[in-house]
């Protein structure tokens, strides 16, 4: 029997790697990189790329490593490759995380073996409520905050009848939760469509012209916004009922619309925590230089990934480089004392940020693109609704 | 096995493979890569799946494309128990099972009805249903998944969340399910499968009630593919639908049919294939999918008889 | 709830009917007269919508994009009849799934690695991008008028094609008795590689028809091939007849599950699970449909082999 095993003494050489050189700090990244949704992985990719270049490289002094990881939007699949990272490659620190059911999947891998993770944007609310953990922060949003300030939008603008339509899954359902939160007309219509199959609204574009109501809220992330919003135009809604959505159009969506000559979109409302037009130092910075190389406007997922690095190098900083020191980055990253392209935030008792939402309409700039621009803010220092439930 | 007196290619690789699960817990740690433990874990509760796939698909020539059903069907009732904060295995375990072989006694019955592509999409079909109702399970999280607080308890006799135990448990698990199936197909019961396989209506004109002993073989099978369910839960500590998705009863024919339909360690072996294979081809690059498709053709086409065929095991026509 | 909603619901449930009328088509000769299940077929709908966003790009023109890009996806359809499929019409249906999955996988990474990440859109006419009163205060979006007339001329031609022409009587004889038809003396591979171009034809037809409703994207092509095939297994496979017969069918319950469903479930249950079992229902209906069409017939609905 030994005899029979001495062939595989090679084979698992080979599958072992060089140990990592001290003067480094790997972080993994996990984002989708194939399937549909490649594009909003691909623009979080370029981003957390451009925040290396703008820190050089160097992270209090120490080498930045970044492994992405391609999720392939599939929670099992997402935990398989964060395992790969913590287990194999030896990160860090893990962050990324686009979608809830992957972040909910592979959390326990990273924060089981007493690392630090950070999501640039999945918020659910069972990782911010109950299950929240001391070593897991977020560092865009939880799910139910962007639709709660639309909510408060619709009020003020005297909408009394509202008509929703929102994708059967996880996050479509905290939106949802999100805005009958706060809204306090009356919902006429509510549409839980399949996810991700359904792409086609005809049926419920028809109910929507039955019911009539003030005004429609949506939410379809990724390549379903710009399809939405295209047929809600062919259904000739456009301009009857006003069309108000959280993360259905974003700098992805926004320059094919404008090829398909779209203009129903112009004038359309929407929440969230930033816009491209913000006015503070590292924004104009992280907007401009991204617009030079890749010919558009960022998307919020990808101001969240540049963010997210931006929040590690200041811990690592604060620590002195000693990135072993899990509680010393953790204290730090408490203090979120960072440039954020939001301006200042702060992190919540639950690790999920404070911060202002804003409402920005779909506009045209002065080079004639369309993108989005701030026009009032909703909330102030606003904390999610689940921080109550976080026992920490 | 008897090694000495054939030592064939086919049997020493099985050796070999069976070897390296087992030993896999102390040469992980000696190269400094614990992270293969997890990998051979995943390998390992795979090829459960796969080999109770195969009792059907290979033997019994019913081409179910609905098996992540019973994946899921485990690991949901695992899931939802703990939810309600009732671990314990001796009530997880028998519930999951029970629940195992009264769905695929029901959606056998109907299925079975069924020949040909009538066979593939029907049980198809009730695979999405299932992953439909997973979906809009609300209060276990829909599409979100739910995530498990603690393994299953055996009530102090072992204690799963020790990696090693666990890693035990699932290859012992998969040596029963090698062991039910090699009893079954060389029993009465697999002669009479095969033989439905090759020619339903003789066995039929013989005076063998075939529906009765396909959907024997159907539930058999499910019971099995509920036990991979529990252990994938219990490893990855979280449960969605997506495991249900029907690419991944795709991915579970690609194992049997790699390694080759019909031979007992035939699953196993591609289920480390595939596993690997995966791996290593999204290492190169992202779109792997290109080099993997035309692979699967490749598959298909030339290694008739799969793993196994090409380890000189007996070559069979699966038409 | 009036009779004009019901009208318009039921224009959507017929153009849902029609689209995967172009899809099953192909798929169901396929099926029928070469025994292929071709998984892949959907993988030509979103060749068919790629070509037509990328021809149209280049010219400009909506239309002329949809006339380029038809003969491009027929020459497609058959140079991957010649090169990957042809080997696997003697082999298991087993293979056949396998094979024909592992060409998704590869369509779907070659459009990512081809055209960008995010897929295509294509601008219409504004004589089409509107909304017409078709009277009595029914409005419906032209351009889904104008696939409900282009799919029920598909149909018709398909019709003729089939009950009046020489090819049209060699598919009917293969469908119902393949070997037959070599015995005849047909050049049988001929004739294969030729249903299945106009079989991909008919597909990328499809596609091309929803690539300005849905942007032509990588993966398109799965949303759409359960239900085809759905609504072959119901039609019965190798039926033309019995396809075009499933797809309004399954479009019309498939459309009326999600505008009636919520509302006939509030009617009998409590709000919150009305809520919750709504939606799952309503995806789950064709399913339930299919299984219950199989277990009382479990060749479907028009069973066109004879044996």
């Amino acid at each position: 029997m030994g005899k029979g095993l001495l062939w595989l003494a090679p084979a698992l050489a080979l599958l072992a790697s060089p140990a990592a050189a001290a003067s480094k700090i790997k972080i993994g990244f996990v984002t989708t990189l194939t399937t549909g949704a490649a594009v909003i992985g691909n623009d979080q990719k370029n981003a957390v790329e451009l925040a290396l270049k703008h820190m050089g490289n160097r992270m209090g002094g120490l080498e930045v490593e970044i492994i992405f990881a391609d999720d392939e939007f599939n929670p099992q699949k997402g935990k398989q490759k964060t395992e790969k990272l913590v287990k194999k490659d030896k990160v860090d620190i893990v962050a990324g995380y686009i979608w809830s059911h992957v972040l909910m999947a592979s959390a326990s891998t990273v924060l089981d073996a007493g690392k630090i993770l950070i999501s640039a944007n999945a918020g659910p609310s069972a990782l911010a409520g109950k299950k929240c953990n001391k070593n897991f922060f977020n560092i865009s949003w939880q799910n139910d905050q962007t639709p709660m300030a639309l909510g408060e939008v619709l009020n003020q603008r005297g909408i009394k009848t509202l008509y929703i339509l929102a994708p059967n899954y996880a996050a479509g359902k905290n939106m949802v939760a999100g805005v009958e939160r706060t809204f306090k007309g009356k919902i006429v219509g509510k549409d839980m469509t399949k996810w991700p199959t359904q792409i086609d609204w005809a049926s419920e574009f028809t109910k929507v012209k039955a019911a009539n109501p003030d005004a429609v809220f949506t939410f379809y992330p990724g390549k379903h916004g710009p399809a939405f919003i295209k047929q809600y135009q062919q259904a000739g809604l456009t301009g009857k009922v006003p069309l108000y959505s959280v993360y259905t159009i974003d700098s992805i969506g926004l320059p094919r619309m404008q090829k398909a000559k779209m203009k129903g979109v112009l004038g359309t409302f929407m929440t969230q925590t930033w816009a491209p037009d913000m006015d503070n130092a590292q924004n104009k910075r992280f907007v401009a230089d991204f617009k030079k190389k890749h010919g558009r406007y960022p998307t919020f997922y990808a101001s969240q990934a540049y963010d997210s690095m931006f929040f590690i190098k200041a811990a690592v900083e604060a620590v002195g480089g000693d990135y072993g020191n899990v509680t010393g980055l953790r204290k730090a990253m408490e203090k979120a004392d960072f440039p954020s392209v939001r301006g200042k935030i702060t992190m919540g008792k639950n690790h999920f940020p404070v911060q202002n939402f804003y409402l920005r309409e779909v506009v045209e700039d002065a080079d004639g693109n369309w993108t989005t621009a701030i026009r009032s803010t909703v909330y102030e220092n606003h904390v999610d609704p689940y921080a109550k439930d976080c026992k920490m | 096995m008897n090694l000495r007196a054939h030592a064939t290619p086919r049997s020493l690789f099985t050796f070999a493979v069976l070897a390296l699960c087992a030993l896999m817990p102390f040469i992980a740690p000696a190269i400094g890569q614990d992270y293969y433990v997890d990998v051979f874990i995943r390998i390992m509760i795979w090829a459960i799946a796969a080999v109770s796939l195969n009792l059907i698909l290979g033997y019994g020539g019913m081409v179910s494309f609905g098996h992540a059903m019973f994946l899921g069907l485990g690991a949901y009732t695992v899931g939802i128990l703990s939810y309600y904060e009732i671990y314990s295995a001796f009530i997880q375990w028998p519930l999951a099972l029970l629940i195992g072989a009264v769905v695929s006694l029901g959606v056998g019955a109907i299925c079975l009805r069924t020949k040909g592509v009538y066979f593939i999409m029907i049980t198809l079909a009730f695979a999405q249903m299932i992953y439909f109702l997973g979906v809009s399970a609300d209060e276990y999280g829909s599409d979100d998944g739910l995530i498990i607080d603690e393994r299953s308890q055996l009530g102090g006799v072992l204690d799963l969340d020790d990696g090693l135990t666990f890693y035990y448990v699932v290859f012992a698990f998969l040596l029963l399910s090698l062991f039910i199936v090699k009893r079954l197909v060389n029993a009465r019961f697999g002669m009479v499968i095969k033989g439905i396989r090759s020619n339903e209506d003789r066995m039929q004109a013989i005076g063998f009630p075939t529906y009765r002993y396909k959907l024997a073989c159907f539930v058999i099978a499910g019971v099995l593919g509920t036990l991979a369910g529990i252990l994938f839960a219990n490893f990855e500590k979280f449960i969605s639908p997506d495991m249900m998705y029907w690419t991944r009863s795709g991915e579970m024919i690609f194992m049997v049919v790699l390694g080759g339909m019909g031979s007992l360690f035939g699953p196993v072996s591609g289920a480390v294939v595939y596993l690997f294979l995966s791996e290593f081809l999204s290492n190169i690059t992202e779109q792997w999918h290109i080099i993997f498709g035309p692979f699967l053709i490749l598959v298909v086409i030339f290694a008739r008889g799969g793993i196994d065929g090409l380890l000189g095991g007996k070559r069979r026509h699966h038409g | 709830m009036n009779w004009i909603f019901l009208a318009e619901q039921f224009l959507n449930g017929f153009q849902l009917g029609i689209l995967l009328f172009l899809i099953a088509a192909g798929l169901t000769l396929v099926l029928g007269i070469m025994d292929l299940v071709n998984l892949a077929h959907g993988s030509l709908y979103m060749l068919g919508a790629f070509f037509a966003a990328t021809f149209a790009q280049w010219t400009d023109s909506f239309v002329l994009g949809v006339l380029l890009a038809l003969p491009a996806i027929l020459a497609a359809g058959m140079v991957i009849e010649v090169v990957a499929l042809r080997t696997l019409y003697a082999r298991s249906h087993l293979d056949q799934v396998l094979a024909t999955f592992g060409l998704i996988l590869f369509f779907n990474s070659l459009v990512q690695l081809v055209w960008p990440l995010d897929g295509l859109t294509i601008p219409l006419p504004a004589y089409l991008d509107g909304a017409v009163e078709l009277g009595l205060g029914v409005t419906y979006p032209t351009y889904r008028i104008l696939i409900i007339a282009v799919g029920l001329l598909v149909a018709l031609g398909l019709y003729l094609m089939v009950a009046k022409t020489r090819l049209g009587m060699l598919i009917r004889a293969g469908a119902s008795n393949r070997v037959m038809v070599g015995a005849l003396g047909v050049d049988i591979k001929w004739l294969f590689t030729l249903v299945f171009g106009l079989g991909a034809m008919l597909a990328g037809l499809a596609g091309m028809m929803m690539a300005p409703i849905l942007s032509a994207t990588s993966g398109m092509g799965e949303q759409i091939l359960i239900l085809a095939f759905v609504v072959i297994v119901i039609g019965g496979i190798g039926s033309v007849r019995g396809a075009f017969i499933a797809s309004i069918i399954v479009g019309l319950i498939d459309t009326m599950g999600r505008s009636f469903l919520d509302v006939l479930l509030l009617a009998v249950l409590p709000v919150n699970a009305a809520e919750a079992a709504g939606p799952a229902l309503s995806s789950m209906l064709i399913y339930i449909l299919m299984a219950s069409v199989l277990f009382f017939k479990p060749q479907g609905l028009f069973p066109a082999q004879s044996g």
